[in-house]
C-alpha cells in the first residue's frame, strides 16, 4: 500500500527554533529517510521551498492570473512529503511518528493513502 | 522483454530448479540467487540468438556455478580450490531431483513480512527479474530491489537451513506458503489500483506456483483447495468489469462470459478435495465459488448451500468478513432484515466498523429493504471509504440509482 505522509510546516514555529534544534530535525530526517531505503518501504521524498517563493496561477477569461504568494491564507503550508509503500496504514502511522516535526508544536504530520498514481515513481 | 515467450517460460520453470540445485550443493542463498539471476539474464540474450541448448537447465547450472564460483573467488581469494570445483561442473552431473517447494519454503521464512516473502517468492520461484515485481507493485525498482536484498539478508542471519521442515513447522510453513500465493492472486485479482495488464500475469503467476505446489503435495485437500478457488475466481476475470473498467457484481454478470475450461477445471478439483478427511478454509472457498458457478444464473443459485459452507467457515476460521458474507447468503434465504441482523453484530468489531465492505453490504440490504434513504447514505459513506476508483464509481452510481427525490 502506498501512503503520502505530508508535513505541514509554520515558518514563524520553524524561524522560532534554536540552531541546534534545526540541526537535529536535519538527522533526525536523515536517519527516517536511511532507515526506508534499507527497508525497501521508501518511494521517493520531496522538500518545498518556502511557501513565500510560491505562485498561484489561475486562467480568467483565457487570460493566466499569476500571483504572488501561497493559495491558502493560513499559518500552515504544505513543507514537503514522503511517499512510501508499506504493508497497511498502521505500518505507515508507526513510521510517520519517527519523524522528528511530529515531536514539535505548531507542525503537522499527515498520512494519507493514495488511491491513483501515474507518470515516473523514480524521482 | 525482448525474450521469446518460449524462452521467457522455459526460464521461469527452470530458474527456481537451478536455484535450488546450487543451494543444496553450495549453501548460502544470498549468492546463488544473485549467480541464477545472472545466468537467467545471460540466458534471455543467448538463446533466442542462438538457440536453446541440448540440456537448458545443465546449460544454466552450469554458468550459475560459474558466477557463483567466480564470486567466491573475488570473495575469498581461494583461487585455486575454486578453479577445481569450477571445472568439475559439468551438464550431465546436474541432479534430476526438483527442490523448488524447499525453495518455497524458504521464501516464506516466518522471520520475513509478507511483503518480503511475495517479493522474494515471485524472484527466487516465480523467476520474475526484480524490474517486472516492481512494475507488478507500482514501486520503483529501487524499493523492490531493498526489499528482495533485505529479505535475504533476514534468511542468512536467521541461519535457515536448505531443507524441508518436517512435522508442525511443515505444516505451518506450508500455511504461510498458501497464504503468499493467495496474497499474490489477490493483488492480481483486486487491481485496487493502477495498470490492469501488470495485475493479471501476477494473477496467472500465482496460478501457475499453485499448481506447482498441487503437483508436489497432490494429497494436501487446502493446496488443491486454493488451486481450485484461484481457477474458479479467475474463470470470471472478464465478466467482473465493463469495458470501461467499471465493477460489476456477481449476480449481473454476464455468465456466458465464464471461462468454462477453467471452471470444469476448478470444479474437479474441489469434488477431490472435499472428498479427503479435512476440511481448511481454501476447500471452503473454493466450495462456495464453486456453488456459484454451478448455477447457470444468479437466481438459480444454491443460496442454502452457500449459506451453510460459510457457517462452517465462521466456526472453524472465524473472521468478521466470513460474516459479512455469510449475511449476505441469510438475506437470500430469509430476507433483507435477518441478513440485517446479523450484520449488526460485526459494528462493535473494530476491525470492521467504518469499513467500506460492512457499509455497501448494509447498503445493499438496506435497498433491498426498500429504505431508499438509508441506501443512498450508506453507498456514498462506503464510496468515500475505499481507496478503489473502480469500487468508488460503483457505489456511486449505487447511491444515483436509490437517490431518494427530495
Amino acid at each position: 500500500m502506498k501512503f503520502l505522509i505530508s508535513m505541514h510546516i509554520n515558518p514563524d514555529v520553524l524561524d522560532a527554533l534554536t540552531d541546534e534544534e534545526k540541526a537535529a530535525i536535519g538527522d533526525g530526517h536523515g536517519a527516517f529517510i536511511e532507515a526506508l531505503k534499507s527497508s525497501g518501504e521508501l518511494i521517493t521524498t520531496q522538500a518545498l521551498v518556502d511557501p513565500s517563493q510560491a505562485a498561484v496561477v489561475s486562467v480568467r477569461g483565457g487570460r493566466p492570473v499569476v500571483t504572488d504568494g501561497p493559495f491558502l491564507e493560513s499559518k500552515e503550508y504544505l513543507g514537503g512529503f514522503y511517499l512510501i509503500d508499506c504493508e497497511n496504514k498502521e505500518r505507515a502511522i508507526e513510521l510517520a511518528t519517527r519523524i522528528p516535526d511530529t515531536a514539535i508544536e505548531g507542525l503537522g504530520v499527515e498520512v494519507r493513502q493514495v488511491m491513483f498514481a501515474d507518470g515516473q515513481l523514480e524521482a | 522483454m525482448t525474450a521469446a515467450p518460449a524462452v521467457e517460460d522455459l526460464l521461469r520453470a527452470l530458474t527456481p530448479q537451478v536455484l535450488s540445485t546450487l543451494v543444496r550443493r553450495h549453501g548460502q542463498f544470498e549468492g546463488c540467487e544473485d549467480a541464477v539471476q545472472e545466468a537467467a539474464l545471460a540466458a534471455t540474450v543467448q538463446w533466442p540468438a542462438q538457440g536453446v541448448p541440448d540440456n537448458p537447465r545443465g546449460w544454466l547450472t552450469t554458468v550459475a556455478s560459474r558466477r557463483l564460483i567466480d564470486q567466491m573467488r573475488s570473495d575469498h581469494a581461494r583461487r585455486e580450490r575454486e578453479a577445481t570445483t569450477a571445472t568439475e561442473v559439468v551438464p550431465e552431473e546436474v541432479p534430476d531431483t526438483d527442490d523448488t517447494l524447499v525453495l518455497l519454503f524458504l521464501c516464506c521464512h516466518p522471520t520475513l513480512t509478507a511483503a518480503s516473502q511475495i517479493a522474494l517468492t515471485l524472484r527466487a520461484v516465480g523467476g520474475l527479474t526484480t524490474a517486472e515485481i516492481a512494475r507488478a507493485f507500482l514501486v520503483p525498482q529501487a524499493t523492490m530491489a531493498a526489499r528482495i536484498s533485505r529479505a535475504k539478508q533476514r534468511i542468512k542471519a536467521a541461519g535457515s537451513s536448505f531443507a524441508l521442515p518436517d512435522g508442525a513447522e511443515h505444516e505451518e510453513r506450508l500455511r504461510a506458503v498458501l497464504h503468499v500465493l493467495y496474497l499474490i492472486f489477490n493483488e492480481g485479482y483486486t487491481a485496487s489500483s493502477g495498470s490492469a495488464l501488470h495485475r493479471a500475469d501476477l494473477a496467472r503467476e500465482a496460478i501457475r506456483l499453485a499448481r506447482m505446489v498441487h503437483a508436489q503435495l497432490p494429497e494436501d485437500g487446502e493446496v488443491t483447495g486454493l488451486l481450485a478457488l484461484m481457477l474458479l475466481t479467475h474463470a470470471r476475470r472478464t465478466a467482473r468489469t465493463t469495458a470501461a473498467g467499471d465493477l460489476v457484481p456477481l449476480d449481473e454478470q454476464d455468465r456466458t462470459r465464464w471461462d468454462r475450461e477453467l471452471i470444469d477445471e476448478g470444479l474437479e478439483l474441489v469434488k477431490v478435495s472435499l472428498a479427503g478427511p479435512a476440511l481448511g478454509p481454501y476447500q471452503l472457498q473454493a466450495a462456495i465459488a464453486a456453488t456459484h458457478a454451478d448455477a447457470a444464473t444468479a437466481q438459480e443459485t444454491n443460496w442454502p448451500q452457500v449459506h451453510a459452507l460459510y457457517l462452517i467457515l465462521e466456526r472453524i476460521a472465524p473472521n468478521p468478513m466470513v460474516t459479512l458474507n455469510r449475511a449476505i447468503a441469510l438475506a437470500e434465504i430469509q430476507g433483507p432484515s435477518a441478513g440485517l441482523a446479523l450484520l449488526s453484530v460485526l459494528d462493535s468489531d473494530e476491525r470492521m466498523a467504518g469499513h467500506h465492505r460492512l457499509l455497501s453490504v448494509r447498503a445493499h440490504l438496506l435497498e433491498k429493504a426498500g429504505d431508499a434513504a438509508g441506501a443512498y447514505e450508506l453507498y456514498r459513506r462506503a464510496a468515500k471509504s475505499t481507496a478503489s476508483l473502480a469500487e468508488q464509481r460503483y457505489l456511486q452510481s449505487r447511491a444515483g440509482r436509490v437517490r431518494p427525490t427530495a
